[in-house]
């Protein structure tokens, strides 16, 4: 990447737009960067995930995409991975969605929903026959794999709470730390699909304590869900962390919850969001393990880059770009706008933070904008005071303006000691006013 | 009859006898407080006694006389009279024997108050009731039953500047809340009137905040101008109430202000022409409470405050952006609301007509003059002497039985 030499410049020259990925001419699917600017791959995105989550986001692009053949690509896809599963619920709510669209192999399999729903009672009726004789024979072990076998029954099909609580009966069963982590990991899986990130972190935590029995990508499975509950939660620093400490033995082990694509997307974002330049540094641009999750996204590597090294035109191109898949994402849906105002405040206030007067004409022209709507958004920065500085309104230049200490200090002193006056005094009037209607009260009970 | 004046003749003469001395002086008191029914009884018929007695060195005697006097009622035309006669008593009175009688002493003071009332001319009363309250204060941080009436004259008769005067002894002991809750909103009043908000919304703050276990129409009155005076001068107001407020002020205050409060919120949105519907919306209540000279008054602070918060951000600006932001007419509208802050000392700026720009300068104040160190210096001794007051006034109060019986329970 360039040096930095160019960022203490004195002002940026002209904007370089850097290549995306600096791969080779891509033949193959699999190099082909899957979250990019162009538009979203379906199948490649969807061949990242598995189980339920593949049909939660293929459902949740539908709904979000506002592009009708893309809408029924996916809605195609999604009704594929059902009818491969047992969950006739979803399977209702996707037909309904189709609306006959894709032609009569996509329409209502009565037949089939019905076959499921008879297997599924036939199981569940078996399933609770052998529980019961299990916890007769009060056999943990079995007791403990019957009801993990009801929690995975539930799951298959779509009831959730059920298929939680069913797991986590399995704690009074578990006799080894092992069985513990087992449980925990099949509840934050559960949790996650219900949206319930509050249950994530508790299960999370639980599990990080029995240590020895915790392999490597077990590890890394719960730093990954650790993460996205942050995410949830809008802690987007510690999110940051999290993303970044996962190494690289997650690969694929996780496809039923988060792919390493998202490790890189969720962690860059949130870093560039919330970490200060020497975090940036250290965390993300120079840190080995985060790079081999990078390299599966470069448009989002690139943008790092290009902030770090103030290419703020070319950075905020490609948050851009980005945007319109990022929204397809189902994490990160909800957070894109809060994190691109981040980024993008940071980069203003990146951009004056060295100088002594900075000529907006050339600012407006390093972020792209006009300097009518430049203006407005350093007035918003400076009332908020993330930056120090006054706009000379009238030739159109930014001059930092460092509080004078002493002034302020001799300004808070005086007003410390009036405030401490009245206060005081105010307290003694009270009291000698408590005083008096107590020695009333007092005189008059005699 | 005549037995009861020869009794009255001696009661005289000894009043001219034991003026003397201090245990004389006890002694006459003692006898006066005996002879009440006496003085009662022979009220129409001791006006002419009052001339054989001097008003200074038999104040005592010439208080109690007095007193039974006025307790007559009193026709018209005798009014002025009377008021001009307990107004020379009050001027030559002794304050040490006046202090022994402090009842009797209020009580005449009070009907000199309704008589002058009565004329319509408050400003005779205001010299006499300030002399009064200096004699009868026991020291100057004492409140007086005679303080609100004070402040009363002050108010009716526009003259502030006594009233300002007594308003900046620090006060510590109160005889009567009620006394206290009507000082705090008139003295109030008549800070508003000088422009002093800054203190105006320390008394009004003390009203509301005041101890009480029953809500009463001064509190109620002086809430609402407290949130006035605090839009005014501090520029926001917070609708929760500090921790010590009694809690029958809490729960029941904001029921009786909701057309201030509803101008308190919109005032905080920062929108003139928002504000401006509230007023018109509310106008009448106002114009009722006789609140509208305070509202029209937050309405302006607005736009300056507006144009305030410009000088933290901008180093120049011209006049045509500031009447935009802050949503004035026109540039030269603008220019006049520039210059009236310039001269009033609350912004420091300079205007270039030329260009039709403004210049925010820095606050020239550097800290360094003699008179800075004087005005710290001066608060440091303040504070100091407060302290001690209230390391005084905890030590009192561990030693006060009343106190440690209820604590030791």
């Amino acid at each position: 990447m360039e040096a930095e030499d160019d960022a203490t410049g004195q002002m940026i020259e002209d904007e370089e737009i850097y290549v995306n990925g600096g791969e080779d001419g891509d033949e193959s699917k699999r190099h082909r960067p899957i979250i990019s600017s162009e538009q979203l791959d379906i199948e490649a995105y969807a061949a990242l995930y598995s189980g339920r989550t593949k049909i939660s986001r293929l459902m949740f692009i539908a709904e979000k995409c506002g592009n009708a053949s893309m809408q029924l690509d996916a809605l195609r896809m999604a009704y594929d991975e059902i009818k491969k599963g047992e969950n006739t619920q979803l399977f209702r709510e996707v037909v309904v969605k189709i609306d006959g669209r894709l032609g009569p192999n996509y329409g209502p399999d009565g037949a089939w929903a019905d076959a499921v729903d008879r297997r599924a009672e036939f199981r569940k009726e078996k399933l609770e026959n052998e529980l019961n004789a299990y916890r007769t024979n009060l056999i943990k072990e079995s007791i403990r794999m019957g009801y993990n076998d009801f929690g995975d029954f539930y799951f298959a099909h779509g009831q959730l709470g059920d298929a939680f609580k069913n797991f986590v009966r399995t704690r009074d069963y578990c006799t080894t730390s092992k069985h513990i982590v087992h449980m925990c990991m099949n509840a934050i899986l559960v949790s996650i699909e219900m949206g319930q990130f509050t249950h994530v972190t508790s299960y999370v935590s639980k599990a990080e304590q029995s240590q020895d029995a915790l392999d490597p990508i077990t590890i890394e499975k719960l730093r990954c869900a650790a993460g996205l509950a942050l995410l949830e939660g809008k802690k987007y620093k510690l999110a940051a962390r999290k993303f970044l400490e996962t190494g690289p033995e997650l690969g694929n082990n996780y496809t039923e919850v988060i792919a390493p694509q998202d490790v890189a997307t969720y962690g860059g974002l949130c870093a560039l969001a919330s970490f200060d330049r020497a975090e940036l540094k250290s965390k993300v641009i120079d840190s080995i393990n985060f790079r081999n999750f990078l390299e599966l996204v470069p448009e989002i590597r690139e943008l790092i880059n290009d902030f770090y090294t103030s290419h703020y035109a070319s950075c905020l191109e490609y948050l851009g770009n980005l945007k319109a898949n990022l929204l397809l994402d189902i994490h990160l849906h909800d957070h894109v706008e809060t994190l691109y105002e981040q980024i993008r405040n940071k980069a203003l206030i990146q951009y004056t933070h060295p100088f002594v007067s900075v000529d907006l004409h050339m600012m407006a022209n390093a972020f792209n904008t006009s300097i009518a709507s430049l203006e407005k958004e350093l007035e918003a920065l400076i009332t908020n005071n993330q930056i120090q500085a006054r706009i000379d309104s009238h030739n159109k230049i930014l001059y930092a303006r460092h509080a004078d200490q002493r002034n302020a200090t001799f300004q808070r002193v005086l007003q410390t000691g009036s405030e401490f006056d009245r206060e005081v005094r105010a307290m003694l009037l009270r009291a000698n006013l408590i005083k008096h209607e107590f020695n009333l009260k007092a005189s008059r009970k005699h | 009859m005549n037995l009861n004046m020869n009794s009255v003749e001696t009661l005289v003469a000894q009043i001219h006898g034991l003026s003397g001395s201090i245990s004389d002086i006890n002694q006459l008191h003692s006898l006066l407080k005996q002879s009440e029914d006496l003085f009662q009884s022979e009220s129409t018929r001791l006006a002419p006694l009052l001339t054989e007695l001097d008003p200074f060195m038999h104040s005592l005697g010439y208080l109690y006389i007095l007193d039974a006097c006025t307790s007559a009622p009193i026709s018209k035309e005798q009014a002025s009279e009377l008021v001009l006669s307990i107004a020379r008593f009050i001027n030559l009175c002794a304050a040490e024997q006046i202090r022994l009688a402090p009842d009797k002493f209020t009580s005449v003071c009070k009907r000199f108050k309704d008589q002058v009332m009565l004329l319509e001319d408050p400003m005779q009363g205001v010299a006499p009731m300030l002399t009064a309250i200096r004699k009868l204060q026991l020291s100057s941080e004492h409140l007086t039953t005679l303080h609100p009436d004070f402040l009363l004259f002050c108010l009716l008769a526009k003259c502030y500047k006594p009233g300002l005067s007594i308003l900046e002894d620090d006060i510590f002991d109160v005889d009567q809340p009620r006394d206290f809750f009507l000082y705090c909103y008139y003295g109030g009043m008549i800070c508003i009137g000088q422009k002093k908000f800054s203190k105006a919304l320390e008394l009004l703050h003390n009203v509301v905040t005041a101890p009480m276990s029953i809500l009463n129409a001064i509190v109620v009155e002086a809430y609402k101008k407290y949130i006035l005076v605090s839009l005014i001068h501090v520029g926001q107001f917070s609708i929760s109430f500090p921790k010590y407020t009694s809690s029958v002020a809490q729960r029941n205050l904001k029921n009786f202000s909701q057309p201030y409060l509803e101008l308190a919120n919109s005032y905080g949105a920062g929108k003139i022409s928002e504000l401006e519907l509230c007023v018109q919306a509310h106008n009448e209540k106002f114009e009722f409470d006789k609140n509208l000279g305070l509202v029209k008054q937050v309405v302006s602070c607005m736009y300056k405050r507006n144009i305030q918060r410009l000088t933290q951000t901008y180093l120049t600006l011209s006049l045509q952006d500031i009447a935009n932001t802050v949503q004035l007419n026109s540039a030269k509208e603008a220019e006049m609301h520039v210059l009236q802050m310039i001269q009033d000392g609350e912004i420091y700026a300079t205007i270039n007509q030329k260009d039709g720009m403004v210049r925010f300068l820095e606050d020239p104040e550097q800290y360094k003059t003699c008179e800075m160190i004087e005005r710290i210096d001066s608060s440091i001794q303040r504070i100091m002497m407060l302290s001690r007051k209230l390391t005084d006034m905890d030590e009192q109060l561990s030693c006060d039985p009343l106190y440690l019986a209820k604590v030791s329970l």
